[in-house]
């Protein structure tokens, strides 16, 4: 697959030519152009040693650039901004570095994910534009800003890899549930945060939290087969055919987690991923050891406390200790500003009025989260259930 | 995420407009197109628009006997929308203060609305 060998090797073209030249800006472009250049020629013509061919081109490329007249002059301004280049070798393959230089903390959150998707996963402007269902002009000037604000700063690894993980989990989420739009998963999303993650974890294969965000990915996409209907409706846990589910990848992502936890100090990504584990590991939800989950779930309330944390602990609750001490908590916890308004909070509560046979209450609070979300599968899936309801 | 800037009118803003030199219309302008430029080097403004005052708007019903436009609403209407943006941004948080940008914000009919699809 010549696309998924040029989006291998997207970052270590750009790695090498920055090493060499030093100027992120003009490198990343010349590499966009090089692998543009590779997917047309490639298929007719494949080079023997392809990241060569690439750090060739993208360096000719570069050059050419340079001579013409308006880089010239970008060029001029730019030398007498920039540090000189460093003088590392070209043979490093620093991924950290350049994932870190693409999250770095100047950048607004939607620069950084399209950078990161751009400069380290290879994506064209076009391909992240229509990911994020915005034009693409509007993704290529966050590309470019972004790349203007970073004139200037060296190409060394800085800072924490947290910023990182943000970035990436974010890109995952974005696939996993499309927060707006027309459609529950896309694919392309979810599968390029998995692969920006685990070269990541090929930088900082001893950090806890780097591999627990691969295990929490890998153990949530695991169950992307049986999330939607053939008819494309949207299917809750509690009602998906577990056969359907990626074992392969909840092999992994269990072994990676576990892993983790007995080496690393304990951090809010494995956490999650342990839940997750916990889900995945168990026949269906009456089998399911919510006891560990809610456990978990203290421990999360403790290390990363968040509006989201809190109302997925309360449905841990209702499992353990009946719907009515799920309500008392969610009540509490609704006083807060953030989920006030969340639809979350309503889809939970109709979950326990129904479990606790307050039928028309849950048939209320159904109906509440349809209007709250802005999912239009979630939509779809709320109004069943407040649907079914009726009938009942 | 998307988010939709929903700027109103109404008649006192219509009529300060109106009571205004063409130095000020111009500052006004400009402040918009200051406002659209930065969204732009950003990547916030997916697009926006200037409408047309109220007295231009066609009202178009669908029914039994076909489709019916009708002229309307007229001048005396309270609100009327007098623009829009469609941001792509980081938050709702974000999207309000770029909001708080728009110069209509201090007549205080500005509002914020997240973006849904379809499917």
């Amino acid at each position: 697959m010549i696309p998924d060998l040029l989006r291998s090797l997207t970052p270590q073209v750009v790695t090498a030519l920055v090493r060499r030249y030093g100027d992120f800006d003009a490198c990343e472009d010349a590499v966009q152009e090089a692998l543009l250049a590779a997917s047309q020629q490639w298929p007719s013509a494949m080079p023997d040693n392809p990241k060569g061919w690439l750090i060739t081109t993208a360096s000719r490329r570069r050059i050419e650039q340079l001579r013409s007249e308006t880089a010239r002059q970008r060029r001029e301004a730019a030398v007498a901004l920039a540090e000189p280049p460093d003088p590392a070798p070209v043979a490093v393959d620093d991924t950290l570095t350049l994932l870190l230089l693409c999250c770095h903390p100047s950048l607004s959150r939607p620069s950084q994910v399209a950078l990161t998707l751009r400069a380290v996963g290879g994506l064209t402007t076009a391909e992240i534009a229509r990911a994020f269902l915005v034009p693409e002009a509007t993704i290529g000037q966050r590309i470019s800003r972004a790349k203007r604000s970073l004139r200037g700063e060296r190409f060394v690894a800085s800072g924490s890899p947290d910023r990182v993980l943000e970035v990436l989990y974010l890109i995952f989420t974005e696939g996993h549930t499309a927060s707006s739009g027309d459609a529950v998963n896309r694919v392309e999303l979810t599968t390029e945060a998995i692969r920006l993650t685990r070269q990541l974890r090929a930088s900082l294969p001893e950090d806890g939290e780097v591999t627990g965000l691969l295990a929490l990915m890998l153990l949530t996409d695991a169950r992307r087969p049986a999330r939607v209907s053939p008819s494309g409706e949207l299917v809750p846990l509690a009602s998906q055919d577990r056969s359907l589910w990626n074992r392969e990848f909840i092999a992994e992502g269990t072994a990676l987690i576990t892993g983790a936890l007995s080496s690393s100090p304990v951090g809010p990504y494995q956490l999650q991923a342990a839940i997750a584990a916990v889900h995945d590991e168990a026949a269906s939800t009456e089998t399911t050891d919510w006891a560990q989950i809610l456990t978990l779930y203290d421990l999360l309330r403790v290390v990363a406390p968040g509006p989201m944390v809190t109302v997925n602990r309360v449905v841990a609750l209702a499992q353990v200790a009946g719907p009515e001490a799920g309500l008392a908590e969610l009540a509490a916890a609704a006083s807060d500003p953030a989920l006030a308004a969340h639809h979350r909070v309503d889809a939970v509560r109709a979950h326990l009025l129904e479990l606790s046979g307050d039928v028309a209450g849950a048939r209320q609070a159904y109906l509440a989260a349809a209007e709250r979300t802005l999912s239009v599968p979630e939509q779809g899936y709320l109004r069943s259930r407040a649907a079914a309801l009726a009938e009942a | 995420m998307k988010y939709v800037v929903l700027i109103y009118g109404n008649p006192e803003s219509r009529a300060a407009w109106a009571g205004m030199s063409d130095e000020q219309r111009a500052a006004g302008l400009a402040h918009y197109q200051q406002l659209n430029d930065d969204l732009d080097a950003s990547g916030e403004r997916v697009v926006s628009e200037r409408l047309a005052y109220p007295e231009l708007t066609k009202q178009v019903r669908a029914g039994e006997g076909g489709v019916l436009t009708t002229d309307g609403p007229f001048a005396e209407a309270k609100e009327f929308l007098a623009g829009f943006y469609l941001l792509d941004c980081e938050s709702l948080e974000r999207a309000t203060e770029i909001a708080g940008r728009v110069p209509e914000a201090s007549f205080g009919v500005v509002e914020v609305r997240p973006v849904m699809g379809l499917r």
